[in-house]
């Protein structure tokens, strides 16, 4: 029974940044913008709220800072593809996945540099305060508020592409910025440059929530490529934020299950990095094979 | 030569698919000089020496006319070869190409001409265009036609699917008219007439496109106001010069000019779609517009047509969309404007083009805007479709809307104009509604400099 627990636990904690990462993948990718930096918008969170929750640790203020902090330092990541893209053209392709990889070794100097704990024996910034860190949802297991988060903004952002304006607008921007702009008078360029924003502001929230809620301290390798499979998480879900939501937990149980493989009956855990993979390559065969259909049947 | 007639929708195109293996039959047989083929692809329809020339274009604009021709060959790419290849079907055929332009550089007739070549260096015998003159202008649709005719007097076979009756009367030798997926006529050309063409096309309801209703001239103020505007394209060359347009509530204007000459620039500053380098502009927030590239301009073939209605306005709205009034407005489109083949919840691109037309007329004409800018209303559009359009914009202009109307045919023109303007080389001057005066202006042939 407590072995069931914590599985499903590590599940619900593994699912969760792979949600957030997934919706901002799922955003940008509806609005047109081909951000492949959730990786780095996510790291840049991390820093944020990290040095945040170390620094304010003991005033109440420092949980909602470090998570606001967190999304507007993930936001700034993406914005300076944005800024690339729409003064010099630069595609958003390139500049975010190099961003990814100014993050990670940005992250690797400021924890053995200006942010490393005191004693100086770790790469790593001391743990931040108590009350910054997100509260345990179940006690006994690792299950904290991070998850309540992505729920609420997945079915927000689900709600906001279907029913408001903006997200109408950020939809017909991505599926077609000619007709966006000269059919709807939409404001191509400012429609994506907030998709850029948001989507940074998701990964950004990812990165300060897995702060907050599970390490309580920034290190190397904080993300074991969040940002990348939470492509493979909205390209299965089709790019739907609930259905954003649903893939993430699969993937969190996939992931959980091959290391738990791999401790009990020495499967090796790159096998659900296979199994992701063939999930993925189906959904893509599926949804091509009903697109040739609907396109004979015109 | 064949010509295929009918309706939008009447199945000329679907037939033509069949015929080229990018759709199976049901059930029936093709033959090719008397022997059933069955093409599981194109490629086995090319290599049984079909070509066929689509009416969207199907070339890499990136590429150079040579590379495009050779796409699609196998085994190794020269380009020496390729650049050869085209300049020996040049020489064949009489179709002149820079074998190094780049398609994207090309004029829309230019690259119908790459299409044409593409499908004769493969050796195509039979060549099947779909609407080929729809997008050009009449002068190079003669020449178009001219051509095919040559093609078919050195033994090749043309099969020519078009709207317009006058181009099958003239130049094809046979022709056969489809209504609703059936063959209802199907004989020499000689042995039939113009009307009794349209009787078998559209049945017996066939009105007369052409009649204009003149009225008595309500006009209200000026709605639309050009002073002097200047456009510069990209490259920094003027393609609008110093324009003065004023369109008044209740009158259609009418815009004559030749492909490329500031006529494009010109109706984008009266939509509002597009702000003049220089010189005053008075539009207001939101005229309707229908652009001449549907596919790329009016619609979103990846969205339903419920949120393609919803897409006008998308700039402006604020909060909710209201959903349940969009799908009301939806309705009474498809139902005032007559749109076929799908409801609120289909997607766009599962229309056919001329229904696609009449889903993007109806969404601009329902707008209650002051004014309305449209471009080639009618293209892709049969009879019955063409004269519910014009209808609606008399309406339209009855109302007190301020209309301007671009055609490349001069007859849709005349038809509906109250007042003339031609463009030629950036420069607008009005001119006599007269047939012979709007053709010397077009071409500048009026100008003392020529």
């Amino acid at each position: 029974m407590g072995e069931t627990l914590a599985l499903l636990s590590d599940v619900l904690v593994r699912a969760t940044p792979l949600a957030l990462t997934g919706l901002a993948v799922a955003i940008a990718f509806r609005g047109g913008v081909w951000n492949i930096g959730a990786d780095g918008q996510f790291l840049a969170g991390a820093t944020l709220a990290a040095w945040i929750g170390v620094a304010l640790g003991g005033t109440h203020l420092s949980l909602p800072l470090a998570l606001l902090g967190g999304a507007g330092a993930g936001a700034v990541w993406a914005g300076i593809a944005g800024v690339l893209r729409s003064r010099f053209g630069v595609l958003e392709v390139i500049s975010t996945i190099m961003l990814n990889f100014v993050a990670a070794f940005g992250v690797s100097y400021l924890v053995r540099g200006p942010l490393q704990e005191p004693t100086h024996v770790y790469p790593q910034t001391p743990s931040i305060g108590d009350a910054a860190q997100l509260p345990v949802l179940v006690p006994g297991t690792r299950v904290h508020a991070g998850i309540l988060i992505a729920l609420v903004l997945g079915v927000i952002a689900w709600w906001a592409m279907r029913h408001t304006a903006a997200g109408f607008r950020l939809r017909v921007t991505g599926a077609n910025p000619f007709a966006a702009r000269s059919a709807g008078l939409v404001n191509v360029e400012r429609v994506t440059m907030r998709a850029f924003l948001l989507s940074g502001a998701f990964a950004g929230l990812a990165g300060a929530v897995e702060v907050c809620g599970v390490t309580y301290a920034l290190y190397e390798n904080l993300s074991p490529g969040y940002g990348y499979t939470a492509i493979a998480v909205a390209l299965l879900a089709q790019l739907d934020p609930l259905w954003t939501l649903a893939a993430a937990l699969l993937f969190g149980v996939l992931e959980v299950t091959a290391a738990a493989l791999q401790r009990e009956a020495s499967i090796p855990s790159t096998t659900a990095a296979v199994v992701e993979a063939a999930v993925i390559l189906a959904v893509i065969a599926v949804a091509g094979w009903r697109t040739r259909r609907v396109e004979q049947h015109a | 030569m064949h010509a295929l007639l009918g309706e939008n929708g009447a199945g000329k195109t679907t037939l033509m698919r069949i015929a080229f293996g990018m759709i199976h039959p049901d059930a029936g047989t093709i033959e090719i000089d008397g022997a059933p083929r069955t093409f599981r692809t194109a490629s086995d329809a090319i290599a049984a020496g079909l070509g066929m020339v689509h009416q969207h274009f199907t070339l890499v604009p990136a590429m150079t006319v040579a590379e495009n021709v050779a796409l699609g060959g196998r085994g190794r790419f020269s380009p020496d070869e390729a650049r050869a290849r085209v300049n020996e079907t040049s020489a064949r055929t009489g179709l002149q190409i820079d074998p190094d332009a780049r398609v994207s550089d090309l004029p829309i007739g230019a690259q119908q001409r790459v299409e044409i070549l593409k499908a004769l260096a493969r050796g195509a015998r039979i060549l099947i265009l779909d609407e080929p003159t729809a997008v050009l202008t009449p002068a190079e649709s003669r020449e178009l036609l001219d051509r095919l005719r040559a093609f078919a007097k050195d033994g090749g076979t043309a099969i020519l699917i078009t709207h317009k009756l006058r181009d099958a009367l003239d130049v094809a030798d046979d022709i056969t008219v489809l209504r609703h997926g059936r063959n209802v006529w199907s004989g020499p050309a000689d042995q039939t007439s113009e009307s009794a063409l349209v009787h078998a096309m559209v049945g017996a309801s066939a009105v007369d496109a052409s009649t204009r209703s003149d009225r008595a001239n309500v006009l209200g103020g000026p709605v639309l106001t050009l002073d002097d505007v200047t456009v510069r394209d990209a490259r920094g060359q003027v393609a609008l010069d110093r324009a003065s347009v004023v369109v008044h509530a209740g009158e259609i204007v009418g815009v004559a000019a030749v492909e490329g000459n500031g006529q494009h620039e010109l109706l984008r500053v009266l939509a509002g779609r597009l702000a003049p380098s220089a010189g005053r502009a008075e539009i207001p927030a939101n005229v309707g517009f229908v652009p001449e590239d549907r596919r790329r301009d009016a619609l979103i073939g990846e969205i339903t047509l419920l949120e393609n209605v919803a897409l006008r306005g998308a700039g402006v709205r604020r909060g909710r969309v209201d959903w349940r009034h969009m799908r009301r407005e939806t309705e009474d489109v498809i139902a005032q404007y007559d749109v076929r083949g799908g409801g609120t919840a289909t997607l766009a691109r599962a229309l056919s083009g001329g229904n696609q037309q009449k889903l993007v007329i109806g969404r601009e004409l329902e707008g209650a805007s002051p004014a309305l800018v449209v471009e080639n209303p009618s293209r892709g559009l049969d009879f019955n479709a063409t004269a519910a359009v014009h209808e609606r914009l008399r309406a339209a202009r009855e109302n007190g809307t301020a209309v301007v109307v671009y055609s490349s045919d001069l007859d849709e023109l005349l038809a509906l104009a109250d007042r003339l303007i031609v463009v030629h080389a950036g420069r607008v001057r009005e001119v006599a509604r007269d047939r012979e005066t709007i053709g010397r202006a077009m071409l500048g042939a009026d100008l003392p400099n020529g």
